[in-house]
């Protein structure tokens, strides 16, 4: 980027809306997890017919009186999709979208209304309010930003705790005593105010996307409260930067919608690319576990095919005697080979083909996963009535049973004398 | 008076037949009304509102009765993209291209919104509301980058411009038709089809999908097709109404219709016939503001909704309130007769079967349930001290100190509670207990003759 390219103009530009996406992504993480996401787009549009009002009484371009407008028709849409929820029987899904397009629809109707006030309808610039316009910023709505950040970090930094709380568990929180309808109410203030200023920057629509982006792509890579808020901070001012530098670089194109897009973009990477949560990473761990099913059900097998003749170790003549259910036919020659290579298994010729035999290292391999297939049966057939809830078969026994239990269920394949047992049984020299 | 045919729900103060009527009537006159004041461009701006919103509110109450209220809430904003898109590739601002990029994108969206949700494990509402605004986003770009030298602007396609489609017309058989308005009408004919063909799919997959996919419907095949009819309708209302306000006549005539009947052919009748007043009356109050008549359907829609949250017949706050000061009256009366009965007993002092009600009551439901008492022939007033039962009144009371008694003596047989729990719920049970229970209990007491506290039971009959 050139010199030029970063006037005094574009700083306070970028500096604004950085600092209004990290906002949004603070306290939108709070919406999101809450399962609010949808009443932060309620409540910019009902933010609309608040300005317009505001406009029609002061009759001029007031900020502080249009901020104050929409913040008290936002909470008024919010108040009432409460009321209907609770006193109705329309559910939230309908109150939301009846709030969001009834207030809407008012606001269109009073900003038509400003728009054809003679003198006055062009200056009002009410049509930004939907679509937004960066370009607009001016140094003294960083401070303004700057200044309700710092407020939503200073009360969300106090009441941590309490947040904490109601966000993962509000019937818990609620019996133990919290004020759990303030801490909402202070929640939704906190998004009010962060949707009314970001209004003019971004527009309606899309301020609800800043909202809900940051928090929902930050929660791919985290699960602990502190760190995804950090993260969504981050990715909101991050994804403001980015769009904003983007539309500044190419003109004639909204910032808005390229702040959404950029955000969209964060959201889909993590979507795709975030460890554990992400859907390439559970892929690989998906992978990953049906490959060590298929090796322990080989190594299973194996273990029955020589048990008889331990301590000595027979060699295994043909795939064939691998047949039986559980072994994956399909995939046992790649399932061999890759025995062969973790050196668990030696593949040597002989007269008209190969034979197989168990490394030392394979057998110890066998013996363990014979022993905790055969555990498992144990415990099915003598403690059937905790299967349902105890039995997973994909885990091993000594992560899910407990040790006394384990105890009983080996004494009882001991005395049917079928423990696999590297005791005095064990390998011959 | 404490019978159980009585404390079953009664009919609103509107039902059956006379509602229907009433309904029309609520319909068909203001409508009448806005058509007889509007000119020629007027009453075809009204007739272009009703055909995009009609199809909007029917289709509307599958969403909202299945809680997909938002979902065509992100449809309707989501096919901005493939209007855009449409547009791009065929040039026209109306026509089959566009429909059919609207219904792609609107079924792009229902399975994006489920992909997410189900794949990335995000929660169902930050799925759609990250699915929705991004494609709004590609959308709103789309528009300003590509089509900007054409007549296809942002705002054209947010808010509609329903005002200015009368105005490109063409004269078929000497009168001059709406361009928009044959469009409109093939979709509003093919929601008509949809609906009626498959009538009882959706029926069955809108209220026990598990059921309907028993049965053999395909109940995924139903829930897409029924995905793109809200786009293909919401993109061709788009113009009329503007791709935010199709969300108000999406949800709200239905959400309306949902307060005012419990059958789904009805719902969408009073859908619709909202969806008609929200045309007529918005048009009239968009002229008389000098206004956007999208919004002002929207803010009439709102009205209507309100309207019925508080009058409607059985679901509104009025005749629930009312259903509950009746309850509360009937209660009082009962008391009262109890408490008098109990004094005539004179056999024990009233003790723990003072009325503890009585204090909790506001006094104004007290006097109302005294007057009625008075005005039914069951108590009259003595010149001096406390007014007295008639027999009427005192046949009522006995029933009802019948079933307290018979209670207490129940929870005390069966229930091994001690006897200074026996009262409360006696007291607040007995109101509900009919002759057939008394009966029952009775006959499952073996017929006792006096209560745990040692009071007789009055027998059902002197």
């Amino acid at each position: 980027m050139t010199t030029s390219f970063l006037t005094y103009n574009t700083l306070i530009v970028l500096l604004g809306t950085g600092l209004l996406g990290a906002n949004a992504g603070l306290v939108g993480s709070f919406a999101v997890l809450r399962r609010r996401s949808l009443t932060g787009d309620a409540l910019a549009h009902a933010a609309l017919p608040g300005l317009a009002l505001a406009f029609l009484a002061v009759g001029q371009r007031n900020l502080p009186a249009m901020l104050a407008g929409a913040l008290v028709s936002g909470l008024l849409g919010v108040a009432v999709i409460s009321g209907l929820r609770s006193q109705t029987r329309v559910k939230e899904d309908a109150a939301i979208g009846i709030v969001l397009s009834v207030f809407f629809g008012a606001g269109v109707v009073l900003s038509r209304i400003v728009q054809n006030t003679p003198g006055v309808g062009s200056k009002a610039g009410l049509d930004s309010y939907i679509l937004g316009k960066t370009a607009g910023i001016i140094r003294q709505d960083v401070f303004i930003i700057g200044g309700v950040s710092l407020v939503s970090l200073l009360v969300i930094l106090l009441a941590y705790k309490e947040f904490k709380l109601t966000v993962f568990d509000p019937d818990f929180a609620r019996v133990q005593g919290w004020p759990v309808l303030p801490l909402d109410l202070l929640l939704m203030g906190l998004i009010a105010l962060a949707v009314v200023f970001g209004l003019p920057m971004v527009g309606v629509v899309l301020m609800a996307a800043l909202l809900i982006l940051p928090a929902a792509a930050a929660r791919f890579w985290t699960d602990r409260l502190g760190p995804l808020l950090v993260l969504a901070t981050a990715f909101g001012l991050v994804i403001g930067l980015i769009g904003t530098a983007l539309s500044a670089r190419y003109a004639g194109m909204p910032a808005g919608p390229i702040i959404v897009l950029v955000g969209a973009s964060v959201f889909l990477l993590s979507v795709l690319v975030a460890p554990r949560r992400g859907v390439l990473g559970r892929a690989v761990a998906a992978w990953r576990f049906r490959r060590s099913l298929d090796d322990r059900a080989i190594l299973r097998r194996l273990y029955d095919l020589v048990e008889p003749d331990l301590p000595n170790l027979r060699p295994i003549e043909t795939a064939g005697e691998l047949d039986r259910n559980g072994t994956n036919r399909r995939r046992r020659g790649a399932i061999l080979a890759r025995l062969v290579r973790q050196g668990a298994l030696r593949v040597e010729p002989d007269s008209g083909g190969t034979v197989m035999t168990l490394t030392e290292d394979g057998l110890r391999r066998a013996r363990a996963v014979a022993r905790d297939q055969r555990l498992w049966e144990q415990f099915l057939l003598h403690a059937p009535e905790l299967a349902g809830t105890m039995a997973d078969l994909s885990q091993e026994t000594a992560e899910v049973l407990p040790p006394d239990l384990i105890a009983e269920l080996e004494q009882g394949l001991r005395d049917t004398g079928r423990l696999p047992d590297p005791g005095p049984r064990g390998l011959a020299p | 008076m404490s019978t159980p045919s009585e404390s079953k729900a009664r009919p609103g103060w509107l039902a059956g037949r006379r509602l229907g009527i009433a309904w029309l009537l609520a319909v068909a006159v203001p409508t009448a009304w806005a058509l007889a004041v509007s000119d020629e461009i007027g009453r075809w701006t009204i007739a272009l509102g009703v055909l995009a919103s009609v199809p909007c509110a029917v289709l509307g109450c599958y969403l909202v009765l299945r809680q997909l209220s938002l979902l065509g809430d992100a449809i309707s904003h989501a096919v901005l993209p493939g209007i855009a898109l449409g547009f791009l590739l065929s040039g026209q601002l109306i026509g089959p291209a566009i429909v059919a990029g609207a219904m792609v994108v609107g079924i792009l969206t229902a399975v994006l919104t489920q992909l997410l949700s189900r794949l990335g494990k995000v929660p169902e509402d930050a799925s759609l509301g990250v699915v929705f605004t991004s494609l709004f986003a590609a959308g709103v770009l789309l528009i300003t980058h590509a089509a900007s030298d054409v007549d296809l602007d942002a705002g054209c396609v947010l808010y509609g411009l329903i005002e200015l489609a009368p105005l490109e017309s063409s004269p078929i058989g000497g009168i001059e038709v709406p361009r928009s308005f044959w469009g409109l009408g093939l979709v509003a004919l093919a929601t008509l089809g949809f609906v009626t063909l498959l009538w009882k799919e959706l029926l069955l997959v809108s209220f026990d999908a598990p059921l309907a996919t028993a049965v053999g419907i395909n109940a995924t095949v139903i829930h897409y097709a029924l995905m793109a009819m809200v786009a293909g309708v919401t993109v061709a209302a788009f113009e009329a109404v503007g791709s935010i306000l199709v969300v108000a006549m999406l949800i709200v005539p239905a959400a309306t219709a949902h307060l005012l009947s419990d059958r789904l052919l009805r719902m969408m009748l009073a859908a619709s016939g909202v969806a008609v007043l929200c045309s007529a009356l918005g048009y009239r109050g968009a002229v008389a503001l000098n206004s956007s008549v999208a919004g002002m359907m929207a803010v009439v829609a709102g009205a209507l909704f309100a309207l019925a949250v508080i009058m409607a017949p059985h679901q509104g706050m009025l005749a629930r309130a009312i259903t509950r000061l009746r309850l509360s009256l009937r209660i009082a009366r009962e008391d009262i007769l109890a408490r008098l009965y109990r004094d005539e007993e004179q056999t024990s002092p009233v003790g723990d079967e003072a009325p503890a009600a009585a204090s909790v009551r506001t006094r104004w439901v007290e006097a109302l349930a005294r007057r009625q008492l008075r005005r039914g022939g069951l108590v009259s007033d003595s010149a001096s001290g406390p007014p007295t039962l008639t027999d009427l009144g005192r046949a009522e009371a006995r029933e009802l100190v019948r079933a307290h008694r018979l209670w207490e003596s129940y929870l005390s047989t069966h229930f091994d509670l001690p006897p200074d729990h026996l009262h409360d719920p006696a007291e607040r049970l007995e109101h509900f207990i009919g002759p057939g229970l008394r009966a029952e209990l009775d006959a499952d007491l073996q017929a006792p003759a006096a209560d745990p506290h040692g009071r007789s039971i009055p027998p059902e009959r002197p």
